[in-house]
């Protein structure tokens, strides 16, 4: 089906007499490059994400091969340790800013959108914004190993004093800590912009009858994730500004000479970095939470519950930070309630597993890859949170504190845990997302190759850290007892390369060669099943109306209800004009460009050139104001179009935020679309 | 233009909750915003009960009285931020203008007091962002509020422009609207210079002579400024602003009260509590 009806577009051009300066011509390029540059379609929007983050996926897991590697044996001379030290940086940094938390990203543009019924985010223009900060931030932290100055190297927690300048500065114009300070700055920006306009979207752009406890929970666990992000990214944007301070400023914050307590970084960065741990896992819980239900054949179980939980994991999440420090000394009492608090969290964890075999519990299993991963998932993610609630009690985690035991943990609730789901939600979009069937053989294959390749890596580290071996150590010797363990730890990540191997092997063949996939191939519960694949520009032809939690499973078995509703709301609502979309533009690109020129100055110390990408910054989102409130008008080819809860007016960034209200030009006015005769039932395209 | 007042100014019947996108997004940053403060507020008052060996006598640095004044000019602004949007809400687009020009000046001054105060900081009591724990956390965290109210007296600025749009599309309005910012912001950089010289000179009883000796420039720059933006204030064309804006300067009001909300909670933990 056509974007765009060919007849909409000069009558729409027609009545736009407003002067229109030529750097404001808008950009209408519907295929090439210049069509992704200038892009505001929250689909287009989450392929980017989703591309971004899996290039990053594979870098971060180039570096653990070479992490591997050089533990191999002992006494290693494969890296040198400051290369060491940089490569388990970028690792975790890479891994969780920039793989795993724009993965989830991706999922939450396309899908959460298509969940709700809606025909975009509410604020289109912010959300390319969000996605080209992300990619400044991204290149930011990964400058480094092009320069002289090399990668970060102060872990991803970047713990004070490693931060200042004695420290982190081994000569004049290492820069690296300043590169790592400004990346994740920049990526905070990206991820509260992009949350507040999913916080936004969901709670306002939902479809007739969808009411908060018909979301489906992948939607839900979108909402929860978006504000642990903008309650919890303040904490580290704040503790950076005071790291900045400190070491363009000479301010005293971390700085022990001066009066600075370092271990007030540490509050602050656990503030953000628990509840960030739960940015990484509840996406993952909402994929799961639909992959369950769709492939045994029944409503997930105990919806409200489920819901509930995720709710409660993240207001809990807030209050543990502590568990991190442990052995800081906080005191008695400080430590008992921090241990408290976090074994509380397992309680709704555990809650959802429960519930996630009652879904199972019964169904008509069909194991398809997706639901392989979703299985591995519940398992991995399982063991992680053993290991997890043994960390809680702080007595234990004195001894585990700092050991490959923790390693093992994080890497079982992350790699078990989230990118088992992603990897699911991967395979269980894909024939949604690019029309095309995956193998079911290489995806299974793939699957058994990555269980088993995770489990000899991960699971020794579980005995080597009982034994002692610290974490972040480039070398240990060979009497230690050590030896076996890291061999293995070591074949299994390269079993577990293959195996990622062959998945994307499979996905870049799939996406080329791959058989055409019909129409909701797994017999879908939710809304997006409801569209043709891929999905037109516009989502919807006719926005639906949801009467119960799984929408399109009760319209699949209501076919008449449905279809006579339908034809209703199309003819009530095509008096009211078209579909609104938003037009593309260049300015939110600009305007991250900016950002990126003004970063990169200012960890180079140098504020004039800072300066001038602030301006740069100012000048994009100025341009961009102006073209708020315009939109075009489209009109499926086949059907009368109604008008729905269109996307919003635009929002530039926050802080520039006054500047869209500035100037804002009389929007378009629709043109009604041309009555069909035949109305179609179906919108069958 | 003012439109026919049929708009509810509390329901939106395009969202799903009736809440304005607009509103909604503003609500979502203010609780991030929250944080924000948050955190620097906590850093502040951490190490407050942990300050190093020679560290400044804070009381004695202060100027209560200079801060109770901008603190009660802010929070007057509020008030006419607050008017501003109810007059907008009725169409009355003269009444906002004025009321908006009202928060900004009163806005201005405040941050006018605040680049005294820093000054006067600085270089008559020596308390410097490097010097002590104390001024690093007393600059930050008070920089960052003055940057907050700085913002937001350019988003008034913006609006009050904005709401010069003529109504008829085919005039050229962008250039004009840069001019009349252009010379808004020198106007401002200019008046505010002459002012704290103004001040300088009177402190260090000096005479006018002297004043005008040194300040000429932005004494003049100023009066030509005010007279232009008098110019540019004059507008009998209809325009394109009125009711159906009531959002933006809603949300711009949702900011700006909550800016004058966290300096409450600054002045008493950072100022007042000093003199405990």
């Amino acid at each position: 089906m056509d974007t765009i009806a060919p007849a909409s577009l000069p009558t729409h051009e027609a009545p736009a007499a407003e002067k229109r300066p030529w750097i404001f011509t808008r950009p209408t390029a519907k295929t090439g490059l210049i069509s992704w540059l200038t892009t505001v379609d929250h689909k287009r929007v989450g392929l980017m994400y989703g591309f971004s983050a899996l290039f990053f996926f594979l870098v971060g897991g180039f570096e653990a091969l070479l992490i591997r590697i050089q533990l191999a044996v002992p006494n290693n001379t494969f890296l040198q340790h400051q290369t060491y030290n940089e490569l388990f940086t970028m690792h975790a940094t890479t891994m969780i800013f920039l793989a795993v938390m724009p993965l989830s990203a991706a999922f939450f543009n396309y899908i959460m959108p298509l969940q709700i019924g809606a025909r975009d985010v509410a604020f289109p223009r912010l959300n390319g914004f969000a996605f080209w900060v992300f990619l400044a931030g991204a290149i930011i932290l990964n400058v480094g190993w092009f320069i002289k100055a090399g990668s970060p190297d102060i872990g991803w927690f970047g713990y004070a004093p490693l931060t200042s300048k004695a420290y982190s500065s081994q000569f004049a114009g290492d820069i690296s800590t300043d590169l790592w300070v400004m990346g994740l700055q920049i990526l905070g920006v990206s991820s509260v912009v992009g949350s507040l306009n999913f916080i936004v979207t969901i709670i306002n752009l939902r479809a007739p009858g969808m009411t908060m406890m018909r979301l489906p929970v992948f939607t839900w666990m979108t909402l929860i994730t978006a504000f642990l992000i903008i309650l919890s990214f303040p904490a580290i944007t704040i503790a950076l500004v005071e790291l900045m301070m400190d070491r363009n400023f000479d301010t005293g914050f971390f700085e022990i000479s001066k009066g600075g307590l370092p271990i007030l970084w540490q509050h602050l960065f656990w503030v953000f970095g628990h509840p960030e741990v739960y940015i990484l896992i509840l996406p993952a819980m909402g994929i799961i939470s639909e992959i369950l239900p769709t492939f045994s054949r029944k409503p997930l179980f105990g919806y409200p519950i489920v819901v509930f939980s995720g709710a409660c994991i993240g207001f809990l999440g807030f209050g543990v930070w502590s568990h991190h420090m442990f052995t800081t000394g906080m005191g008695a009492v400080a430590t008992a309630a921090f241990s408290l608090a976090t074994m509380a969290i397992a309680v709704p964890t555990g809650v959802k597993i429960f519930n996630w075999i009652g879904t199972l519990w019964g169904g008509h299993l069909k194991m398809t890859t997706p639901m392989m991963f979703a299985l591995g998932f519940i398992w991995m993610f399982m063991m992680g949170g053993f290991s997890g609630v043994m960390h809680a009690a702080a007595p234990a985690d004195a001894q585990q504190q700092d050991s490959y035991f923790v390693v093992a943990h994080f890497h079982y609730v992350l790699i078990g845990g989230s990118v088992f789901a992603l990897l699911a939600g991967i395979h269980y979009w894909f024939p949604l997302i690019f029309g095309r069937t995956v193998s079911e053989f290489w995806g299974k294959l793939s699957f058994w190759v990555i269980f088993v390749g995770f489990n000899t890596t991960f699971f020794p580290m579980h005995f080597l850290g009982l034994n002692g071996m610290p974490r972040r150590t480039a070398v240990y010797d060979g009497n230690m007892g050590w030896n076996s363990p890291n061999f293995i730890a070591t074949i299994g990540a390269f079993i577990l390369g293959i195996g990622i191997a062959i998945y994307f092997v499979t996905m870049v063949y799939t996406l080329f060669k791959g058989p055409k996939a019909a129409r909701d191939p797994w017999d879908g519960r939710t809304l997006e099943w409801a569209l043709p694949n891929p999905p037109p520009e516009y989502n919807f032809a006719v926005t639906p109306s949801v009467h119960a939690r799984d929408a399109f499973w009760y319209e699949k078995h209501h076919r008449d209800e449905i279809a006579r509703e339908k034809i209703q709301h199309a003819r009530s609502e095509s008096e009211h004009g078209g579909i609104h979309m938003p037009s593309q533009s260049w300015f939110p690109l600009l305007t991250a460009i900016g950002m990126l020129v003004g970063s990169l100055f200012l960890a180079n110390h140098n504020y004039l050139g800072a300066i001038s990408g602030g301006g740069l910054t100012i000048l994009g989102a100025y341009l961009w104001s102006p073209k708020a409130q315009a939109a075009t008008t489209c009109t499926p080819n086949l059907t009368p179009t109604a008008k729905t809860p269109t996307p919003s007016t635009e929002l530039p960034l926050i802080f520039l935020f006054p500047l869209s209200l500035y100037l804002s030009p009389s929007s378009s006015p629709p043109i009604p679309p041309t009555p069909t005769p035949s109305i179609g039932i179906k919108t069958k395209d | 233009m003012s439109h026919a007042a049929t708009i509810d100014h509390h329901h939106d019947v395009t969202t799903s909750t009736g809440i304005p996108n607009k509103k909604l997004f503003m609500w979502a940053f203010l609780a991030s915003d929250c944080m924000f403060f948050g955190a620097l507020i906590s850093t502040h008052l951490i190490y407050r009960l942990h300050p190093p060996p020679g560290s400044p006598d804070v009381s004695k640095i202060f100027s209560i009285e200079l801060t109770s004044f901008s603190t009660f000019i802010l929070l007057m602004s509020s008030l006419l931020m607050a008017l501003a949007v109810n007059s907008l809400q009725k169409g009355h687009v003269r009444s906002t203008r004025h009321n908006l020009l009202g928060t900004i000046f009163f806005g201005l001054i405040f941050l006018g007091c605040q680049v005294y105060e820093f000054n006067h900081f600085v270089h008559e009591k020596g308390l410097t962002l490097s010097n002590s724990i104390f001024g690093s956390t007393f600059y930050t965290l008070t920089g960052t509020h003055g940057c907050h109210v700085a913002i937001g007296v350019l988003w008034l600025v913006l609006m009050y422009i904005r709401s010069f749009k003529p109504a008829d599309p085919s005039r050229s309005w962008l250039a004009r609207a840069i001019a009349h910012f252009v010379v808004f912001t020198i106007t401002t950089v200019a008046g505010t210079a002459a002012v704290l010289g103004l001040v300088h000179t009177i402190q260090s009883h000096e005479s006018l002579s002297v004043f005008i000796d040194h300040h000429l420039l932005a004494t003049s720059t100023t009066v030509i400024g005010l007279a232009l933006l008098t110019w540019f204030g004059f507008s009998r064309k209809p325009v394109d602003f009125g009711e159906a804006n009531a959002i933006d300067v809603e949300s711009m009001g949702l900011y700006w009260h909550f800016v004058d909300i966290v300096w409450i909670v600054i002045f008493t933990v950072v100022y007042l509590l000093e003199y405990l």
